[in-house]
This record gives structure tokens, sequence and C-alpha cells, in this order.
């Protein structure tokens, strides 16, 4: 916090916030006690403006940095960022951070959350006993037992070691994919996410877009999980094959899935929604207020680093 | 299943003609949808719910003889009138962990032995508790309403959740589905403590002598308990006021732990903050109050409804009958505590 004698200068750093009108940065009144804040590329401040805040997914384009000449640090407010051209951002010298940790937690237990679901039909059986359908139907047909099951993990970042943790405790077993295989874990690797879907009952992913994982979970993938298999995207709508998933749903061809993310949100396939092997939430794996507070942490931790040439908290680096 | 069969008696031999040993059972158990070929292989199953015969005729007639009987938490109470009609009776097999439903009484006084599901689905039980905290929590359900009926597009984004790391987990009764539950939700990073009828050497949680203390030091209550005649309406207004309008409870033991009407009472006026329930008063009958609520979760009785859990519990099932009738130690006896 400012302490300092402040009527010749104001001594906190300037910051840019950027963000389309419809997306605000939670908490943003507590960022004021440490820097000065402006909000538009129009302003003449835009020109020595070292370290910007990008509110997901405001994208951050070429363009967007052409009016930024002194840009030097985009701090990210989502664990993804697809939406910031990473590539330009490197070709001009520019770090970028992401939230780190801060949301991993609560991802996580949402991955969990919503496998428990579709393999126990949670909210298919809330349902069922909200439409007064107990007493006629009687007994309710048999879920599948969690422990034990094989479960896939793409992408092992700080998400998806947090989802390994929880399933393991529940004595399921783990194995993953990454880009590249990690050293200091104990789970099997798989080089490839069809080899991974071959050996799992369940894949949970939890990695980053990009060019390289768009569409990663393909036809193939699905074909190779299986017809008990379950499905359960916590990362960006973009890394399944929606519309060969929602066929293979429809078909009876993977045994479920639990979505939180969609290729064109808040567009949901509507075959989706006849479907009780199915769980949708609308885009909030990350929304508690306990992560607001994290990533208000998280923020703050990487602008002053930056601000006094430490080292960043949370550069994003790739899984 | 019921075929009522009008004048012409059962097809039940009255004498002993075949080496299948005799099992009574009065209603069939969730399990027998599945898997009674296996039962019928092994044993004799005297089924009194295809008699046309009253219970007790049935039993009188057909029974008298039979020294075993497998029963679940969804039929008739084996009470002390029906036990009285079967003087062979020396062991029950009930399908269920919990007994209540048994004449314990009676039983110790005729000396007939008592084998339960014993684990067979504590871990699917505790996961299903699990499952229920975590949608209440973070709207799970709620939400998957809210995209179902298109509001996602037209209302934009669901309201916030709450972290599970963190919070306070009182569990009532630590038996071995209590225990399971306290390892899953350390893993989540949440703090365990509990209430049993007696404190547990084996673990270093927190132990709080009665509920109303777990309830005020607590920002969840799951109950895993047994219903006995001390915990029968346990968790009461008093109980539900000191955990609190953040507060939420799951219950996964039975309807009547919880005085159901305070229950609903609470969550309508908001003294509490959520609920989880498998388990009611008067199943299948759940107030009507509660299908208003985006707090609450509600699921049909099914803790222990997987594959894996009814292979497992007909496995154990026969497994204590073939003990019994080769007079080995039964593989999950009740032991009084």
């Amino acid at each position: 916090m400012a302490t300092e004698d402040n009527e010749v200068e104001d001594p906190r750093p300037l910051v840019l916030i950027h963000n389309l009108p419809s997306f605000k940065l939670p908490l943003q009144d507590r960022l004021i006690t440490h820097f000065r804040l402006f909000d538009s590329l129009a302003s003449p401040e835009a020109s020595s403006v070292r370290a910007l805040i990008c509110v997901g997914p405001t994208p951050v384009t070429a363009d967007t940095l052409d009016h930024l000449p002194s840009l030097r640090l985009v701090v990210g407010s989502s664990a993804g960022l697809d939406h910031v051209d990473l590539a330009e951002c490197r070709r001009r010298g520019i770090a970028v951070t992401n939230s780190g940790d801060a949301y991993s937690e609560n991802v996580a237990d949402y991955a969990v959350a919503l496998l428990l679901d579709v393999l126990r039909r949670v909210s298919a059986a809330d349902r069922f006993v909200r439409s007064g359908l107990w007493p006629q139907m009687g007994e309710y047909p048999l879920g599948c037992k969690l422990g034990g099951k094989r479960i896939g993990i793409v992408g092992l970042g700080s998400i998806g070691s947090e989802v390994a943790k929880r399933l393991v405790a529940f004595g399921c077993t783990v194995a993953y994919n990454s880009r590249n295989k990690k050293p200091s874990v104990m789970y099997p690797y798989y080089a490839n996410v069809h080899d991974l879907a071959v050996n799992s009952d369940v894949l949970i992913v939890c990695c980053a877009l990009t060019n390289e994982t768009h569409h990663i979970i393909n036809k193939d993938v699905l074909t190779a999980l299986g017809r008990e298999g379950v499905i359960i995207n916590v990362g960006r709508g973009a890394l399944v094959d929606e519309k060969e998933l929602v066929q293979f749903l429809v078909q009876g061809e993977i045994g479920g899935a639990g979505l939180d993310v969609f290729e064109n949100e808040p567009k949901v396939p509507k075959e989706l929604f006849a479907l009780d092997n199915v769980v949708l939430s609308p885009h909030l794996a990350v929304l508690t207020p306990e992560s607001f507070e994290a990533l208000n942490k998280v923020i703050i931790a990487n602008l002053k680093a930056f601000f006094s040439n430490k080292p960043l908290l949370s550069p994003f680096q790739q899984e | 299943m019921a075929s009522d069969q009008a004048s012409t008696p059962p097809r039940l031999p009255e004498i002993q003609s075949h080496d299948l040993p005799q099992v009574i059972v009065l209603h069939p158990p969730p399990v027998f949808n599945y898997f009674k070929d296996l039962f019928s292989k092994k044993f004799h199953l005297l089924k009194a719910w295809e008699s046309s015969l009253p219970r007790h005729e049935f039993l009188t007639n057909h029974a008298h003889s039979a020294q075993a009987m497998l029963c679940s938490g969804t039929g008739p109470p084996i009470s002390a009138d029906i036990i009285r009609l079967l003087p062979s009776l020396s062991l029950v097999v009930t399908t269920s962990a919990g007994l209540n439903h048994i004449d314990l009484t009676e039983c110790r006084n005729r000396g007939i032995s008592i084998a339960n599901a014993g684990e067979v689905f504590s871990e699917d039980v505790a996961d299903l508790a699990v499952g229920l905290l975590i949608d209440v929590f973070r709207k799970v359900s709620a939400s998957d309403r809210y995209v179902r009926h298109g509001l996602w597009a037209t209302k934009g984004d669901y309201p916030l959740g709450s972290k599970l790391g963190g919070k306070r987990i009182g569990i009532v009764g630590l038996g071995s589905i209590g225990f399971q539950v306290a390892k899953r939700l350390q893993a989540f990073g949440c703090n365990i403590s509990y209430n049993s009828r007696k404190r547990k050497d084996f673990v270093s949680y927190p132990f709080y002598t009665n509920v109303c203390e777990l309830a005020a030091n607590s920002d969840v209550l799951i109950i895993c308990c047994g219903l006995t005649e001390q915990t029968r309406h346990m968790i009461n207004r008093e109980v539900l006021l000191a955990l609190g309008k953040e507060g939420v409870i799951v219950n996964i033991g039975r309807g009547a732990i919880i005085h159901e009407k305070e229950l609903v009472q609470c969550l309508v006026q908001g003294e509490i903050g959520g609920a989880g329930l498998d388990v009611f008063e008067n199943e299948p009958d759940v107030p009507k109050e509660l299908f208003e609520l985006d707090n609450v979760v509600l699921a049909p009785h099914m803790a222990v409804f997987t594959t894996e859990s009814f292979k497992d519990l007909c496995d154990l099932m026969i497994g204590n009958l073939e003990a019994f009738f080769s007079k080995k130690p039964l593989l999950s006896l009740v032991m009084n505590e």
C-alpha cells in the first residue's frame, strides 16, 4: 500500500485494465491501493503503460499491442490464455502471466463433481425425485462405482494434478498425457491421447487450448475410450470435437459426459438436453468467491514482482 | 415379482425333498432384481410375497423348520411377532448395513445371529455423500437445470457456488462409511471433526461429545450413523440452527435421524444454507416444499445402487448363508457394541 508522501507524485505504477464491457474484473477496487488504473486504449497513457491486466476472454491481439508500445507484461485473469496472441507477445518480448494456482482447486473440485454426477446419476436422480416419479417408478437404476476406475488426465498441469489427488482418495488409478512426460510424477504417462483413451475408463480434459490441442478429443479418441467411457471437460470447449461428441452420446457409443465448456458458449447442443447420462454447466468451474480472492492476490503479486524487477509469480507455461 | 395365485397353494414343497437349504424371504431385496438366480441356485427360497396366504400363515405352514432368513431395509420389519413364528430361525441376513428394521432384542433373546452388508458398499455410500455435498456447494444440479431450460443463453451467468476446500466438516457417526467420507473430503482440503457414540482411537480428528456442539463448530454435517432410539430425530431445529445460515447438511443414513418437518422449515425459511438428502422419513414420499428449492439436492435412496456394490453384496449374502449352512464362521456377523 502506498504510504509515502503523495503530494508530489503518485508512486503507484500505471496499469491498463483491458476488458470488454461484459467482462468485469472481480474485486477491481482492491487494486487501486497498489496501482493507478485506466481502461482505454485511446487514452494518452496507453503510450507509456508497461503492464496490462487482461480480463478474460477479452482478446489481446497484434492490433491491441500496436496501441501499447511500452508494454512489457500481460497479466491474465484466467488459467487459459487462448484469447491472447501468445506468439505475438513472445515476438515483442512481452511476458504473460495467468491465474496460476488461483483457480486450480475450484476447477478440480468441479471436475470431480461432474464425474461423480455422471457415474452416480446425481442430477438425473434429482430430476427423477422432483418430478414425483419415485412413488410411481420404485427403485432407481444402478450407477457405476467410482473406485477402481482408470482416470486419464489430459494435461497434467496445476488443475490436472489437483484432480488426480482427489480421485486417488476415491480409489481410482490415474494416468496422463501432457506435451512432455513429467519426471517427478509417478502416474503412468502416455505420449498421445489416443493411447491414454484406450487404457482409461474416464478422460478428464484439463489442458490449455492451443493450435495443437484444438479438437484433441476427436472421433478416434472417443472410439478408443469406448461405450462405457466417460469424458469430463473443464478446459475449453474447442478441445473437444463437439459435433462428434454429441453424435457419440446420442448413439450410445460412449457412456456419458460432464461438460462445463462448449464450442459456442452460451449455445449448448440441444440434443444433450434429452440425455440423462450428461451433466451440463454454464462455464462456472472457477466461480466461487474464494477463487476471486485468490485471483486478486495472484494479479497483485505478479504486478508487484514486475514493477520491482523480481521474478513473476505465474508466468504462463504450456503443459 | 409378486404373483397372486387365487386358490392353488404356491409351488413350495411342504416337506424338504431336496438338498438345498431353506431361506425365508418376506419381500424381494433390491439385489434380487439383478441376481436372484445366484441365490436360487444355492438355496431353496421360501418367498412369502409370492404366496396367497397371509404372511403369518405362510410362515407357520411353510417355514417352520427354516433356519435362515434373508431380508432388506425395504421389506417389512423383522418384528418380534414374525420371529416368534419361526422356532428354528437362528440367522438373519440383511442386505443393508443398517439394522433398524430388525428387532435386535428379540434376536438377542433367541440367540439369533445377524449378518449385514458389512463394509461392502461403504465406499459407494461415501462417494454419494461427497457427490451430494459438492453438488449443493457448487450448485451442479441447479446449474444443469439452468442450462437445460435454455437460461444460459438468455439470462447469462449462473450465481456463484462456494469452495469446498477449507470447509469444516462434521461427521455424525465415524463408522466405516463416515471414515471413507472423511478420507475423501480431506483430499479436497476440508477439515474433519466428528461425533460418535465413542471416541475412535485410530483417527486424530477432533471429537465432539454431542451433535449440537459439533454443528456449532462445523460448516457441514454429514449424517453417517445408524438409526436407533438414541439417534431418532437427533438432528432437530436446535442442531440445525447451531449449524447456521450457511451450513449444509447431507444425509445418507436414515431419514428419521433428522426431524424432517423441522429441516424443511429451516430450509424454506433460509435458516440453513442447503441440504443433500438420499433418505427421508416416509420414502418414497418427499416433502414437496423441497422441490422448489435450488439449494437442495434429492436422491431416491440410491447410495448403494451401483452394479459393483450389488454384485459384491450378492457375493457377501451368499457367502454368509453358505458359511452358516456349513457351520463355518459368518463373513459379516454383527457384533453387539
